[in-house]
């Protein structure tokens, strides 16, 4: 029993980083069709600023184990990420629209950019980055079933985030505008909406919630510059897998890959697991081609 | 009455869609306060018109002047917070945002004079039945109060010149009365500058001032509305 418990929650664990890095990954496509490969290194971005606020923090503190700061860590991954995206929007994705093709071999080839750019600030080897010592502790359930806190942290990371985001989206201005252009782009325009603008910002957020993604990572393991490549490739399987652009299939799409991911690979090994999951999404999808919810149709 | 510089001038618009051409060097004037409809069948251009002087499709040559200025290449927002106002066919409400956030949308090229609540209370008063369901996805509405809906969201911001296609298209004829009993008003207290595509003629001859028909994407008749000869038009608009 607490065996399956341990394996639930790793599941909703993995579940989350999931769901973070697929988020920004929706909302550029739902918004403006963009598939965007160099998302991956959004994820990259926002580690190494983590990475680098730590390594600033033990040179003025003089102890190489100070651990991050996440009250900073976090907003400063979100806001590195979010203006990494803005300039790779406002560069090279802008020119693209429409042009499918194009745009994955552009963002494909940014996505090489970014990473050889971090090789050379940071070197080709993986790093380390020190987590706070609150964070290194467990928190036992029961006798047996003992939760580590670097998880229940990230999770209640990405709940807070997804708070966020339904407010940005439901609540503000700016996402009732983000949801008069998803819904119709040249009505929105034609009532005063810049749509520029509002593709900019989207993919702003969208970046900045990899970036953020990125932050809880240091948390898991070490990180090098090809980290995002181990996710984007998930990531993109929980938005086809959820229904393009839609926030709410997004979601249950993650906790469904999340924990089937972590029950399979529980039963058998680490790549058996990731076929099995795979081949049911493949075979859901001959099913069910628009996934878990209906592309709103327009 | 005619005023020297008409509030929007049309000169030799053409555009097309790829290799056709949809619109011939169209010229068309409407006199600031004044009621103009554009008339036709389905397909000779009207939408298309109306879309490029909304700047959601660009012409390959001619000219559009609001107001003094060229605005031929303008995107449509920058039109938008110009003072256009556009009802465009089939409505376009957003289907997945409430009532009141279709109306929000509308005050985006709003000048800020008046407060958000004061616009809003104003076009609830003006169409109540909006008022009822402003918590509802307008989705959910039916043909009537889109219609409703998509006309308060383009008054709302108080435009100077609004841009009408079809607003009578499939709607239950108690709401064209009302519509029409509205724009007659509109007209009338000279608060907007109209422009109306429409095919349902006697609405069209009876708010009007002056009236332009196309054919084949080009005008081929206009005049005031008193001296247009109706057989003719008639001839022109009957399917």
């Amino acid at each position: 029993m607490e065996v399956w418990a341990l394996q639930l929650f790793n599941g909703l664990s993995l579940s989350s980083i999931l769901l973070l890095t697929a988020l920004g990954l929706a909302l550029s496509f739902g918004l403006m069709n963009v598939i965007n490969l160099a998302h991956g290194e959004f994820i990259m971005v926002g580690a190494y600023t983590t990475y680098a606020l730590q390594q600033v923090a033990s040179h003025y503190t003089g102890d190489p184990q100070a651990g991050v700061t996440f009250l900073i860590a976090i907003p400063a991954s979100f806001i590195t990420a979010a203006a990494a995206g803005y300039l790779v929007e406002n560069t090279v994705i802008r020119f693209l629209y429409r042009r499918p093709l194009d745009t994955l071999l552009a963002t494909w080839g940014v996505g090489l950019f970014l990473q050889q750019l971090a090789r050379s600030i940071f070197g080709a080897p993986n790093v380390q980055v020190v987590a706070p010592a609150w964070l290194s502790s467990t928190v036992s359930i029961t006798s047996g079933l003992l939760l580590p806190m670097k998880r229940i942290f990230i999770i209640g990371l990405v709940l807070a985030c997804l708070g966020g985001l339904y407010w940005y989206m439901y609540r503000s201005n700016e996402g009732r505008r983000m949801r008069g252009v998803m819904q119709n782009r040249e009505m929105a325009a034609s009532l005063g909406v810049s749509t520029r603008r509002v593709d900019s910002f989207t993919f702003a957020l969208g970046s900045g919630l990899a970036g953020v993604a990125g932050c809880a990572l240091t948390l898991i393991g070490p990180i090098g510059p090809s980290l995002g490549t181990f996710y984007i490739v998930d990531a993109f399987i929980v938005v086809i897998l959820g229904g393009l652009g839609q926030i709410p299939g997004t979601i249950m799409a993650a906790l469904i890959i999340g924990i089937l991911n972590t029950l399979f690979e529980f039963g058998t090994t680490a790549v058996v697991g990731k076929v099995l999951v795979f081949a049911m999404v493949i075979l859901f999808l001959q099913w069910k081609p628009a996934g878990l919810m209906r592309a709103r149709g327009r | 009455m005619r005023y020297e510089e008409p509030l929007l001038t049309i000169r030799d618009l053409t555009v097309g869609y790829g290799q056709s051409m949809v619109l011939n060097d169209v010229a068309l004037d409407v006199p600031e306060g004044q009621a103009v409809c554009l008339l036709g069948r389905n397909g000779v251009g009207k939408t298309t018109l109306l879309k490029s002087i909304m700047g959601l499709l660009n012409p390959r040559a001619g000219q559009v002047k609001f107001a003094q200025s060229d605005l031929t290449r303008w995107p449509p927002h920058r039109r938008a917070r110009a003072g256009f106002g556009y009802v465009p066919q089939g409505r376009h409400v957003f289907p997945y945002l409430s009532v009141h956030d279709n109306l929000l949308m509308g005050l985006e090229a709003a000048d800020g004079q008046e407060s958000k609540s004061d616009a809003l209370d104003r076009m609830y008063d003006l169409f109540p039945a909006l008022k009822t369901y402003q918590r509802k996805v307008a989705g959910t509405l039916s043909g009537g109060q889109q219609q409703q809906l998509a006309l308060a969201r383009a008054l709302i911001r108080r435009p100077s010149l609004l841009l009408l296609d079809e607003p009578t298209e499939g709607i239950q004829p108690s709401i064209v009365q009302e519509i029409q009993e509205l724009l007659q008003r509109l007209r009338d207290r000279q608060e907007t500058t109209i422009l109306l595509v429409e095919q349902f003629l006697d609405f069209a001859l009876g708010l009007a001032d002056y009236c332009y028909v196309m054919e084949k994407g080009a005008i081929v008749l206009e005049g005031t509305a008193r001296d247009l000869d109706q057989n003719l038009v008639r001839e022109y608009v009957a399917v």
